[in-house]
């Protein structure tokens, strides 16, 4: 049963007697996932409850196939929802918009154009209304929060994976989404590439404090960069199987987070679940 | 600067020189020369034995027409018959010439009098164009058609109205086959209900084509008096190798990377856009590999259509060649095919670099 009242004060909502404050940025409601087969439908996510506050980065970690990033290009309107809702701000979604920006696994950069006109695309769709100089201006202010400054007319295709995957952040935040979808984008770099790029986000995102949801098969990624990390079950039919809050200050150094007395607690907490 | 020199060598598919560039740099003594020797020195090689196998080749055929010509006169008239039968051949007489495949000297040798054809025919042009430039111009103040030279085309002509059919017909075939391939690339209906129609059409040959567009052109030029030759064989050219554009552009629009795609869909970019901005520049690479091979399939069908289509150019300067039967028709026709081949491997490589430049995956 699914009632949902307005009050008249619109920054609340009550839904199935749960109240809802306008901190909440993206709501996940009884989503479920179906595909059908020859043999039946197969369910992917059922019954998969989640609220994601403002400013808030959740990392998402489960096991192979268990269905987080179906989960995701849902979020990102790219795959239709079977069952349930999905709300950014109260409002239902309506296929993908530049209101969630998502980074994907593998940079998809436009090979053919420069890295500023990688950027530019989703600016000019996003601000059309801003002068050119202005549009170039934030394209290079993004560029530059991810060091790519002398690579402004480098084109994609002369780039590395890694600085590839720059761009694709500079892309991402560039567009000023409300939600920032993360699809294990490190999961193709080497390990020291990775360190690096998730220094570049984290920087990036302190200062943008853009509601994250990340997925990632990586611990201490998920450790690292989140404020909750959200464990899925295995799949079939795969549902949040637990919820862990990551309590360090921010801003955080890898340095400091190792050695911190909590990080092997919440690394066993993981390791546990997973391994369970 | 030599660096430079280097990457525009390779650019336009002259890598063979590159070697001889570092070598002039007293770059690597040894290794330069070797590649010299592997990509200069062998290939001219490889054109002195074939040269030589063709000048033996062609001795032996001579020899034996010269025999058989001999053996019938002797059949015919007797010991005597055979006797002048011999020294006619010997004498080299125009009359009794043993007609075969002729030797390299014979070739090079039409070659130059084709040459010293067309200075004739040019310079008789030019008499002519100046001798008609009075009552051209009177002509055309009264409104009156003018006179031009109805002369026969030099060799060098030929090659020119080849050329402009084959351009004519590559240009039908790139603005029926990319916006076509680009629509039935984007919409799997579209694709799926004219499939048919490119599977039935591909495989069929030049000359049917031809006598399609034959049937048509016909039909609706009736009442023009312009010549319609150069139209259908155009025309024929054009539909005949528009194909591999056609089904390269549609692999290359359909096959658009999904993660390029999910990334356009995210953006909301507008249809126009998703076309211009993401489909098309992704599946330039696909597309001009298909224009390439669209290019060299139009140089080759063309020349049996001007053949078949009685329309001026290299074909049908074979073809008469042929016909005629004088004493250096066959070495003017291994002439021709000598230009035909080289003509082709030339736009072969303009294509091949117009591609280089497109394609972003250099690597």
């Amino acid at each position: 049963m699914r009632t949902k009242v307005k009050t008249k004060r619109s920054d609340i909502v009550i839904e199935n007697g749960i109240e809802y404050t306008s901190k909440v940025m993206l709501d996940l409601q009884n989503l479920k996932k179906v595909y059908p087969t020859p043999k039946g439908d197969y369910v992917v996510l059922e019954d998969l409850n989640l609220q994601i506050m403002k400013e808030e980065f959740v990392t998402i970690i489960g096991h192979s196939g268990c269905g987080k990033t179906t989960m995701l290009s849902m979020i990102a309107g790219l795959n239709p929802i079977s069952d349930g809702r999905i709300s950014v701000l109260g409002n239902p979604i309506k296929g993908p918009g530049p209101d969630r920006g998502v980074i994907f696994q593998s940079p998809s950069l436009m090979p053919w154009l420069t890295t500023l006109e990688n950027v530019m695309l989703g600016v000019r769709q996003v601000f059309p209304q801003a002068k050119k100089k202005e549009r170039i201006d934030i394209c290079k202010y993004y560029l530059s929060k991810v060091g790519l400054e002398g690579s402004f007319d480098k084109k994609a295709s002369e780039l590395s994976q890694g600085m590839q995957q720059r761009v694709g952040i500079a892309r991402a935040f560039a567009i000023k989404p409300k939600v920032l979808l993360l699809d294990e984008p490190f999961g193709m770099l080497d390990s020291l590439t990775r360190g690096e790029l998730q220094d570049v986000l984290i920087e990036i995102w302190n200062k943008e404090k853009i509601t994250a949801v990340m997925i990632t098969h990586d611990v201490d990624e998920a450790i690292f960069l989140a404020d909750r990390v959200v464990m899925m079950t295995s799949g079939p039919s795969a549902k949040i199987g637990d919820i862990l809050n990551i309590e360090f200050e921010r801003p955080r150094t890898r340095k400091a987070i190792i050695e911190h007395n909590d990080y092997y607690k919440y690394r066993k907490h993981l390791i546990d679940f997973l391994e369970h | 600067m030599s660096d430079r020199l280097i990457t525009i060598v390779r650019f336009i598919g002259l890598g063979f020189l590159e070697p001889v560039i570092r070598l002039a740099r007293g770059e690597e003594a040894k290794k330069n020369l070797t590649e010299i020797l592997k990509k200069i020195v062998a290939p001219i090689a490889s054109i002195l034995i074939f040269l030589f196998i063709w000048q033996t080749g062609s001795t032996a055929l001579y020899n034996k027409e010269a025999a058989h010509r001999i053996e019938k006169a002797f059949n015919e008239q007797g010991q005597e018959g055979a006797d002048a039968m011999a020294l006619c051949i010997e004498s080299g007489n125009v009359s009794c010439r043993p007609n075969t495949l002729p030797s390299p000297t014979q070739v090079k040798a039409s070659f130059l009098s084709l040459l010293k054809d067309h200075k004739i025919i040019k310079a008789d042009k030019k008499a002519f164009k100046e001798k008609t430039a009075e009552i051209n111009k009177k002509r055309a103040e009264a409104g009156e058609t003018l006179i031009v030279y109805t002369g026969r085309p030099s060799f060098v002509d030929q090659i020119t109205t080849s050329l402009k059919t084959v351009f004519a017909g590559f240009l039908l075939a790139i603005f029926i086959a990319v916006p076509i391939g680009i629509a039935l690339g984007l919409s799997e209906t579209l694709k799926s209900s004219l499939n048919w129609l490119i599977q039935i059409f591909k495989p069929v040959s030049p000359v049917v084509w031809l006598l399609l567009v034959f049937m048509i052109v016909k039909t609706l030029n009736k009442n023009s008096d312009t010549d319609s030759s150069f139209l259908i064989s155009f025309i024929s050219v054009g539909l005949c190798s528009m194909w591999a554009t056609l089904v390269n552009t549609i692999m290359g629009v359909s096959t658009v990377d999904k993660d390029i795609l999910n990334v356009a869909k995210v953006l909301k970019l507008g249809p126009l856009q998703k076309v211009f901005k993401v489909i098309l520049p992704s599946s330039l690479p696909l597309i001009f590999t298909g224009l390439r091979i669209t290019l060299s399939v139009a140089w080759m069908v063309l020349i049996a259509i001007e053949l078949l289509a009685q329309s001026p150019g290299l074909g049908s300067f074979v073809w008469e060649e042929f016909q005629n039967g004088a004493n250096d028709s066959n070495s003017k026709i291994i002439v021709a095919m000598f230009v035909i081949g080289i003509i082709g491997f030339l736009l072969d490589r303009i294509m091949l670099t117009i591609q280089n430049f497109v394609s972003f995956n250099k690597n």
